[in-house]
């Protein structure tokens, strides 16, 4: 049986793993910009936070994703064997890209600029919102791509802890040693991971239009 | 309008400006001349409110700047610097309209706000839609007059406005933008390094050294004075070809 054959003959089962693998991936994209982009702001107004928390988001990135899903699965409410443990991991491992571009993005603004804002009579809010997160924009989903497009990789192996999504195919195909099966998963995963680096890498384009 | 009432400041033990004593009244242009590191910039930081004074008091209508709410005080003074103040991700439009709708003013007020500041600062009106950075540096210039002068404040703050422009487009910004600030009626605070371009501004100059006023007053009192740092300013001004 060829890999496409494969595909279409399963094709209810494909379908469901790839909504999995993209709720995976997605949910924990977004709750990694939720917590990472205003962590990021933080950091450029409190400089003595920068350091233990840009090495705390750090060590997440060391330690080995199979190894991480398994510390966690016996934390009382995060754990469990299910896609809320795997989104707690994958969260973990897309903040570090999010938190650092936040940050860099808003400190490489020119001092100029900024200062002519406040100058003119702007308050910090909105010298954060009309001139700072606009600038640091392209930066920010720069970020975002990078950890969307780590967070599709990693999530294949959710499915170790039962989270579901293609990561399925693959563990499913290591034991039958069946490469077919291993590719049902890795394929699409693979396309899954370009269209989403693909498509944030336009927006990025876009926002730096003016610069 | 403004006073400086032995007014200084000083950072980390290093005094950046002071005391300085200086009234600027309601329709004067005043020009602070001096060599960088003068304490000019600093000066008018303070003027605004950006930094408060470490000794003494700056008056704005009156009243410290100290006891002044610092975004109302900023925004009753428009306030230009080189190059860098626009922002660069706004275009023309939303430049020179960025105050005016942050006072929440209606928007068929704001548009034709910016229409007659264009045309006051001698602009096309097509290029409202532009972005900064495909505008003459001149033409930068114009649109920070024109931003400056957006809430129609009664005071101008300006950091050498003209100083990254070309010698003859410098000229040219000079002489409209004295003329302007003479028809609306502006008191003008106006920092430069530049010898001609006080001369030419000025109602009245003063000059900074180390942080202090050395000299102030008009123009054909500057010219013959025996001070030896305006005799210094004015020395090495002629040694530039004109």
């Amino acid at each position: 049986m060829t890999f496409l054959e494969f595909l279409l003959r399963n094709r209810p089962e494909v379908m469901t793993r790839v909504a999995e693998h993209v709720m995976l991936a997605g949910i924990s994209t977004a709750i990694a910009a939720g917590l990472g982009i205003p962590l990021g702001i933080l950091l450029t107004r409190a400089a003595r936070l920068r350091g233990p928390v840009l090495g705390a988001i750090n060590v997440f990135q060391t330690i080995p994703s199979l190894a991480l899903f398994g510390f966690l699965i016996p934390i009382p409410l995060i754990g469990g064997i299910n896609a809320r443990t795997a989104i707690v991991a994958l969260v973990l491992y897309a903040l570090l890209p999010i938190v650092r571009n936040t940050y860099t993005g808003i400190s490489g603004v020119d001092p100029g600029v900024r200062e002519a804002a406040r100058g003119i009579g702007l308050t910090d809010g909105q010298i954060l919102r009309i001139v700072e997160l606009p600038l640091a924009a392209p930066m920010i989903v720069a970020g975002l791509r990078i950890a969307a497009v780590v967070g599709v990789g990693i999530a294949t192996i959710a499915a170790a802890i039962g989270a579901g999504g293609l990561g399925v195919f693959i563990f499913r195909g290591l034991s039958m040693v069946n490469n077919t099966v291993i590719m049902a998963g890795a394929v699409p995963a693979a396309l899954l991971a370009l269209v989403v680096d693909g498509v944030l890498q336009f927006l990025e384009h876009r926002l730096a239009r003016h610069r | 309008m403004i006073g400086f009432r032995e007014a200084g400041y000083t950072r980390n033990g290093r005094v950046l400006v002071g005391p300085v004593t200086l009234t600027v009244k309601a329709g004067e242009v005043v020009v602070l001349l001096g060599a960088s590191g003068a304490g000019k910039t600093t000066t008018l930081r303070l003027a605004n409110g950006l930094i408060l004074p470490t000794a003494g008091a700056v008056l704005v209508e009156d009243r410290p700047t100290a006891a002044w709410d610092g975004i109302r005080l900023r925004r009753r003074m428009g306030y230009m610097i080189q190059e860098t103040g626009l922002l660069p991700h706004l275009s023309v439009a939303a430049n020179i309209g960025l105050l005016p709708r942050l006072e929440g003013w209606p928007p068929d007020r704001i548009a034709s706000r910016i229409a007659h500041l264009l045309d006051l600062v001698g602009l096309e009106p097509a290029l409202a839609a532009r972005y900064p950075h495909t505008l003459s540096g001149g033409q930068r210039q114009r649109v920070g007059v024109a931003r400056a002068l957006a809430l129609d404040p009664p005071i101008l703050l300006c950091d050498e406005p003209f100083g990254a422009v070309d010698p003859v487009t410098r000229r040219a910004l000079r002489r409209e933008f004295s003329r302007l600030v003479r028809d609306l009626g502006k008191t003008v605070v106006f920092v430069t390094h530049d010898v001609r371009e006080a001369e030419h501004l000025a109602t009245r100059i003063a000059v900074l050294d180390a942080g202090a006023v050395v000299f102030a007053g008009p123009p054909e009192a500057f010219r013959t004075s025996v001070h030896p740092v305006v005799r210094a300013l004015q020395d090495d001004d002629r040694q530039e070809p004109r």
